[in-house]
Order: C-alpha cells, then sequence, then structure tokens
C-alpha cells in the first residue's frame, strides 16, 4: 500500500515536471526573448499558449503537497525541515511568477507589462532551480529525520547540479512546446526559433548529465548506484532515446510526435529518480515503509485519488482537447466592451 | 494556527511570534479571495444563464466582464493559496509531521476539486469566443459543485484541528488506529461548514452588488447597473438570514464541544449560572471586565435558552491550556463585530424585501445604496472577524487539546522568519496593490466604454483594440488598425 502511494506521488512529481515544467519553460524563453520589439512575437505566442493551461499545470505541485504530508508525514515533516530556504524561496517565486503572469495580460502600458513580464521570467528560472535544489538534497542524502535547516543540505555540488538540470529540463519542454504551438497558431517564424532552442536546450541537458556523472559518484552514492544499474539504468536509457528521438524528430521537422517524446523522456528520468532511490523516501536514512502514514489513511488516500481520476480525466482531457483544437480564446476588449485609456501602448 | 500582531505567548520559542505572524499575514490575505474563488462562478453563471435564456445582451455583458475579473482574480487566488500549502511545511512542520496522515485526506479531497476547478474555470474562460453558447454554459455549471467541493475539504481539515478526533495515541503519544471517516466528520464540521460557504457566497455578492451600488449613487442608472446590483445582491440578501440562523448554530456548537473557546469569544471568566452577555469590553487577566455594554442573563439564555444554563468560564482550566487574557479579548471583538454586522446586515435584507414585496421594485432611497456599497466591504470585515475567531477562540493549540502551536513551529531562527515576514508582507503588498489596480483599471475602461462617446469607440474596429487578438491571425503587427494602438497583442517582458 505505502509503495503504491510513494509510486503515485513520482507520478504526480513526473506530471508536475512535465506539465509544470512545460510552463517554467516557456517563462524561461520569456526571459530570453529579448527586448520589448525584439522579444513581441515570442512573448505573443507564449502568452497565448500558457493562458488557458497554466494553472492547471501548475495544481499538480499542490497534490504532491498532499500526497507528501498525507501519505509519508514524517518525510514531510523532516524534508520541510531541512529545506527551510530553498522552498520558502520557491513558495515566493511562484507567487511571483503566478501574479506577474496573471497581471501582465489585461495590462495595456508596455511600461507595467516590462515590470511584470520581467518578474514573471525571473521567478520563471528560480522556482525550478529551487525545486530541483530541493531534490537534489534529498537525493544526496542530506535530509534526515531531525536534520535543521542549514545551508549544506542544498547549497552542495548535487543540489546546485540539480537545479541547474531542472532548468535546462523545463527550458527544452517549453521550447518543444512553444515549437509545436508555433505550428498550430500558423506562427512558421517561431517555429525554427523554437526548434533551434530546443536542440540547444537538450544538449545543455546532456552535458549537466556527463558533469554529474562524477560530481555525484560519491556525493549521492545510493541514488547513483541506482541510476547506472538495474531498473534505473533501463529506465535512464529509455529517457535518453525519448531525447534523442525528440531531437531527431525536431531535426527531420516532423512535429508531430516531438511534444509526446519529450514528455516522455523527463518523466522517464523522473521515474528512474524513483526506482532509484527505492526502498527509500529519504535515501538511507528513512523508507518508505518506515515514513508511511496510517494505513487507513492510504487506504482511502487511493480511494479519493481514483474518484478523482474518473472525475478530472475527462475534464483534463476536455481542456487539452479544446485548447489544441484552438477553441479556447481569451476575452478581448470588443467582448467586454472595454474602452482604451490614454497611456495605453497596444 | 495562527493569531494576531498583539499576541506574545508566554515560555514559548523565539520562532513562534514571526511563524504565527507569517501564517496570519498569508492567510488573512489570501481569506479575502476565496468568497470569489468559492462564489463569483455562481454568481456569475446566474447572471450567464439569465442573459442566454433571455437573450439579454445586458446580462451576458455583465457575466463576460466578471470572468474577465474572475480570470485575474482566481490566478492570484491559486497563488497565494499554493503558498499556505508551503507554509504549512515551513511552519508548522511538528503538526503536519504527526498528525498529517490523520487530517491531511482533507485536503487531498480539496486538491483534487481545486484541480477540477482550474479545469472547468479554464475552459469557461476561454470558451466564450469559440464554444457554442449553450455548451459553453452546461460545461461550467460543475464549477459551483467543486468549490464546494474544495470549501469541504478545508473545512474538514480546520474543523479537525477545533475537534480532533478519529484516532487513539499510543504510549508515545502517537497517533494510531486512524479512522479517516470520523477524521473527516468531526462534530465542529457541519456547523462550520455550513457557516463558510453561506459566508462566501453572501460576500461575493454584497461585494459585487456593492459595485454597482456606488455605481448608481453616481448617478448611472441604466439596466446595467441596475441588473448588475440586482442579481448578486437578492443572492445576498435572501442568504443573510440564512446565515444568521447558521451563525447561532455554529456558536452553539463551540458552546457545547469547545466550551473554553466559547467562553473566551464571550469572555466568561468563572464558571456559573446567569451569566450576562457582555458586547465587546476588555478582559482582563485577572478576570475581570472594562469597559463594554453588558446585558444580564444574556449569554445563558443564548447559550442554552434558558438563564440557568451553565456556562464554563476560563479559569476552569489552568492558565497554560487556555487564550490569554488579550487573546479572549481579541477573539471577543472579532466575535461581536462579527455578529452586529450579521444583523445589520438582516435590517438591510429585510428593507429590500419589503420594497420588493410592497412595490416590486428595489428600494429607491439613496441611504439603502450607501447601506449596500458598505455591505460587501463589511462583509469581507466579517469574513476576517469569523476566521479571528476560530483561529485565537483555539488558542494556545494546534490541535485542540493535543498540540499546542508551540509544540508544532519549526526550528528555523526566528530571524529568517522576520525576515521572511518582511519579503512576504512586501511581495503580497505588491501583487494585491497590483492586482487592485488593474481591476479598477478594467472597470475604468469598461465605463469609459459605456459612456463614451460613440465616434471613440468607432475608432477601434472590434478585435483589434486586444493585445491577443484571435489565434487565427497570428502576426501581431498587422492588425493595427487604430491609430496608435490596436495592434501589438504581446507584451513587454523582461528586456
Amino acid at each position: 500500500m505505502a509503495d503504491f502511494i510513494a509510486w503515485v506521488m513520482v507520478l504526480a512529481i513526473a506530471a508536475y515536471a512535465c506539465a509544470g515544467g512545460t510552463d517554467y519553460g516557456a517563462g524561461f524563453w520569456d526571459l530570453l526573448a529579448g527586448g520589448a520589439e525584439r522579444g513581441k512575437r515570442p512573448r505573443w505566442l507564449i502568452d497565448h499558449a500558457m493562458a488557458p493551461v497554466w494553472e492547471v499545470n501548475n495544481v499538480w505541485l499542490i497534490f504532491i503537497l498532499v500526497i507528501m504530508w498525507t501519505g509519508f508525514p514524517t518525510m514531510f515533516q523532516a524534508v520541510f525541515s531541512a529545506m527551510w530556504l530553498p522552498l520558502a524561496l520557491a513558495a515566493v517565486g511562484m507567487v511571483l511568477r503566478g501574479a506577474g503572469f496573471a497581471l501582465r495580460k489585461p495590462t495595456r502600458r508596455l511600461a507595467q507589462q516590462r515590470i511584470y513580464g520581467a518578474v514573471f521570467a525571473v521567478s520563471s528560472l528560480l522556482t525550478p532551480f529551487f525545486l530541483g535544489a530541493v531534490l537534489g538534497g534529498i537525493a544526496s542524502g542530506r535530509v534526515k529525520v531531525g536534520t535543521t535547516a542549514s545551508a549544506d543540505a542544498w547549497a552542495n555540488g548535487t543540489s546546485v547540479l540539480v537545479g541547474l538540470l531542472a532548468i535546462a529540463a523545463t527550458a527544452f519542454l517549453g521550447a518543444v512546446f512553444l515549437g509545436s504551438d508555433a505550428l498550430r497558431f500558423g506562427a512558421d517564424d517561431l517555429v525554427d526559433y523554437f526548434r533551434l532552442r530546443a536542440m540547444i536546450a537538450f544538449g545543455v541537458v546532456v552535458v549537466l548529465a556527463l558533469i554529474g556523472l562524477p560530481v555525484t559518484h560519491d556525493d549521492a552514492r545510493y541514488v547513483w548506484d541506482g541510476l547506472t544499474g538495474g531498473l534505473g539504468l533501463l529506465l535512464i536509457i529509455l529517457a535518453a532515446v525519448c531525447g534523442l528521438a525528440t531531437v531527431l524528430l525536431l531535426w527531420r521537422r516532423s512535429y508531430g510526435w516531438s511534444r509526446h517524446t519529450s514528455v516522455a523522456s523527463v518523466a522517464l528520468v523522473v521515474g528512474a529518480w524513483g526506482c532509484a532511490q527505492r526502498p527509500y523516501v529519504l535515501p538511507t536514512s528513512l523508507t518508505v515503509a518506515e515514513a508511511a502514514g496510517a494505513a487507513h489513511t492510504l487506504r482511502w488516500l487511493m480511494i479519493v485519488t481514483g474518484i478523482a481520476i474518473v472525475l478530472i480525466g475527462p475534464a483534463l482531457v476536455l481542456l487539452y482537447r479544446l485548447d489544441t483544437m484552438g477553441e479556447l480564446e481569451e476575452l478581448t476588449d470588443a467582448d467586454t466592451r472595454a474602452a482604451r485609456t490614454p497611456g495605453d501602448d497596444l | 494556527m495562527l493569531s494576531t500582531a498583539a499576541l506574545l505567548a508566554n515560555s514559548t520559542p523565539a520562532q513562534l511570534l514571526p511563524a504565527r505572524e507569517l501564517m496570519a499575514f498569508t492567510l488573512a490575505s489570501h481569506i479575502l479571495l476565496v468568497p470569489f474563488g468559492v462564489a463569483l462562478p455562481f454568481i456569475t453563471l446566474l447572471m450567464h444563464h439569465r442573459g442566454l435564456r433571455r437573450n439579454d445582451p445586458v446580462a451576458l455583458l455583465l457575466a463576460r466582464r466578471w470572468s474577465a475579473v474572475m480570470a485575474v482574480q482566481f490566478a492570484i487566488g491559486v497563488v497565494t493559496g499554493t503558498v499556505l500549502s508551503f507554509e504549512f511545511g515551513l511552519l508548522w512542520p511538528g503538526m503536519m509531521g504527526r498528525w498529517g496522515d490523520v487530517f491531511g485526506l482533507g485536503f487531498g479531497i480539496e486538491a483534487w476539486a481545486f484541480f477540477l476547478e482550474a479545469v472547468l474555470i479554464a475552459i469557461y474562460l476561454y470558451g466564450w469566443r469559440r464554444l457554442k453558447p449553450w455548451t459553453h454554459f452546461w460545461l461550467a455549471v460543475p464549477l459551483p459543485l467543486a468549490a464546494l467541493m474544495g470549501a469541504f475539504g478545508i473545512i474538514a481539515a480546520n474543523s479537525w484541528m477545533n475537534t480532533p478526533q478519529g484516532f487513539s495515541l499510543d504510549a508515545q503519544g502517537k497517533p494510531i488506529h486512524v479512522d479517516v471517516q470520523q477524521a473527516i466528520f468531526t462534530p465542529m464540521f457541519g456547523p462550520e461548514y455550513w457557516h463558510f460557504v453561506v459566508a462566501m457566497l453572501l460576500t461575493a455578492g454584497y461585494v459585487v452588488a456593492g459595485v454597482y451600488a456606488v455605481g448608481w449613487l453616481r448617478g448611472r442608472r441604466d439596466r446595467y447597473h441596475r441588473l448588475g446590483f440586482t442579481v448578486p445582491f437578492t443572492v445576498a440578501a435572501i442568504l443573510t438570514p440564512v446565515q444568521f440562523m447558521l451563525g447561532d448554530s455554529a456558536a452553539r456548537a463551540v458552546f457545547h464541544k469547545q466550551p473554553i473557546k466559547f467562553a473566551a469569544t464571550e469572555i466568561v471568566w468563572k464558571t456559573d449560572t446567569h451569566v450576562p452577555e457582555y458586547m465587546f469590553g476588555r478582559l482582563h487577566p485577572d478576570g475581570t471586565i472594562s469597559g463594554g455594554l453588558k446585558i444580564p442573563q444574556l449569554d445563558s439564555i443564548l447559550a442554552g435558552f434558558s438563564p440557568d444554563t451553565k456556562v464554563t468560564g476560563l479559569s476552569s482550566v489552568a492558565a497554560s491550556d487556555r487564550p490569554t487574557a488579550t487573546q479572549a479579548t481579541i477573539a471577543h471583538w472579532a466575535f461581536d463585530i462579527m455578529v452586529t454586522v450579521g444583523s445589520v446586515l438582516i435590517l438591510l435584507a429585510l428593507w429590500y424585501a419589503w420594497c420588493w414585496w410592497r412595490h416590486r421594485d428595489n428600494p429607491r432611497s439613496r441611504w439603502f445604496y450607501r447601506c449596500g456599497a458598505l455591505a460587501g466591504v463589511a462583509c469581507l470585515v466579517t469574513v476576517e472577524c469569523g476566521w479571528i475567531t476560530t483561529e485565537v477562540g483555539r488558542q494556545p493549540w494546534i490541535v485542540y487539546h493535543h498540540m499546542r502551536v508551540s509544540e508544532a513551529v519549526t526550528s528555523t531562527r526566528a530571524g529568517s522568519l522576520w525576515a521572511m515576514l518582511g519579503i512576504v508582507m512586501v511581495v503580497y503588498a505588491a501583487v494585491f496593490g497590483a492586482f487592485l489596480a488593474v481591476v479598477l483599471k478594467m472597470r475604468t475602461r469598461w465605463r469609459i466604454a459605456d459612456e463614451g462617446s460613440a465616434a471613440a469607440r468607432a475608432e477601434l474596429p472590434p478585435e483589434t483594440d486586444t493585445p491577443y487578438g484571435p489565434r487565427s491571425e497570428p502576426e501581431p503587427t498587422t492588425t493595427g488598425a487604430a491609430p496608435g494602438g490596436g495592434s501589438g497583442r504581446t507584451s513587454g517582458g523582461a528586456s
């Protein structure tokens, strides 16, 4: 039972890494899009592609937290005590990011849009970094029950590397998705723009992963072993294959499957990490069984999850379908009958 | 779990105060958005239905504009809500570590309900243009239900903190034998849930109506303002007496299930019969009360319908197990303000009902609209007061009679927490300020358009005065028809 819930949590983390990751990646490219004039088109695409789905993409995080404290309360306590600062900063980053994005859209003045946009873009970089650093700290065994908050837990080679990897992976996902969104909205110039960026991002992911091998060899030995042997290695190889397939598909300009393969590669890496960490939730100090909450609660958590999947699955499919069919579109000023006011730049 | 600025609990770790302040500040901010997250979709759908059913363009315009506001409001609510779930771990790891598996499932329900809400709201907000009108409407109908479900989860968790059950304790005091159904349906759950849901509907109704009441007072007496006022106000007015009954039953549930909390909210010092009721007033640490309006016997009568009802006093438990005099006074004031506002709102609702009964029309008096404009603000104050009553009245317990707030608090140094509080206050002030500015700006644009000369509007061909035009025209620079704008549907951003 506890194992099952642990896998549900890994799945939820994978879902957040993919859905939320794409979203953070869009923010990353927003940051690098250049000045107001030069970045106009990519930002237009980013706004357009993200708007209907970003809230849904980010709800996964809440779900992860809930499974953590309901299913594995001891682990939740340990992680949040040890990783105080990065998690607090990630939370602040999330507020700024969401608010920046949400407020940029109804704003009509360029100067204000720049501020909101900058806030959105910069925090799109910081939040995944800190979340990645937390994962790195956990994987390296720095979090134990009773560990108090200290910089060592997250300011170390493994954490920094995983943080950077998280950014690179989100940039990769973001670019792949934006590329096909550009195709979907008929913005042909942006297809190549993001195609190039997706490939660069993938290159960075590979480089970081290679750097990671020696860095984590001693620092995060348990997970390192798990990732370089057995089921973990298999999943990593599959992830690599999916990643390469994505690049190949992009190279040949066939965009139909590129999104699926990119998502699969990220999800498989998360899965591999889950495998590598077995049977621990906190490597070498706390196992899944030890951390598990009350059996009755876990059973109900499964039931609630099951019901929720039945209720939400169709709704989620409908949302993504309507979105990809182009049925979802923002209300315009004409719809709400709004006038322009002096000072509007748009 | 939290408390207010004046509270310095006795014999406590140094990080307790900043942790409380941080939680109190973030929750107090988030709770102001909750009524709109829970109830604005319902009110908007009412208006939407009216618009579709009667083919009423004014009602449809109102529904569209409200949904434009909802889009921004919901986004801000999502992020402030996410912060709260982080804070459970960042500030109260002791509570989550020990009790997470007992009461956490409520949050699980909430998370899923919220997920559904986010999906549905996305479809609703972005479905206006392309979906068939009735399809669009029906896709949004589950939205208020998802909101009710989300509230169910949150209130289940909070009512569990007030009246914890569904577990037994082992020799080390760790919870075992968890029974989830019992942990969700605790004694306080029912009264708290309905009181909360109705409060949310009421508040959203009065706030939205208040906006149009102001417009009415400023002389904009068109059908648009009439409709914008009447629909939400009617919802709120119908629910006001209902809420009064629910509030009364909630208070009586507290009397039975959390007698010390009841004693704090009513500043009752000694267990006694024939207890007088104090309106406001201040409790001192020695049990004396200064100020306030004393009504003999009334507290006993309210609690048990008879002056012979015995009311438990604060002094019946050790000082360390009850709220301090200051905390009791805060809870008491919050409670009294809540009750006073509720009672005054009933008079307003009666005034409205009377006019409809006699004249089949809204009241004409300017005073009615002045009160209507104030009602929304008063409701927001009341929501804060209700929450303060619940949370401060429970002190010093985070889990009533099982865990003190000081046992749950993080071990992070007070300095870091104070710094974080400072950062969060600045960030929230900026975010809420920007949010208000954006909404007010939207209102101004709409007003100008409604009043505006036809010529000004003719300048803007439909569909082009938007920064994010239809997706079928991706070229942002080609649609600029209106002079000085109308195009550029992208935005600035970091540069």
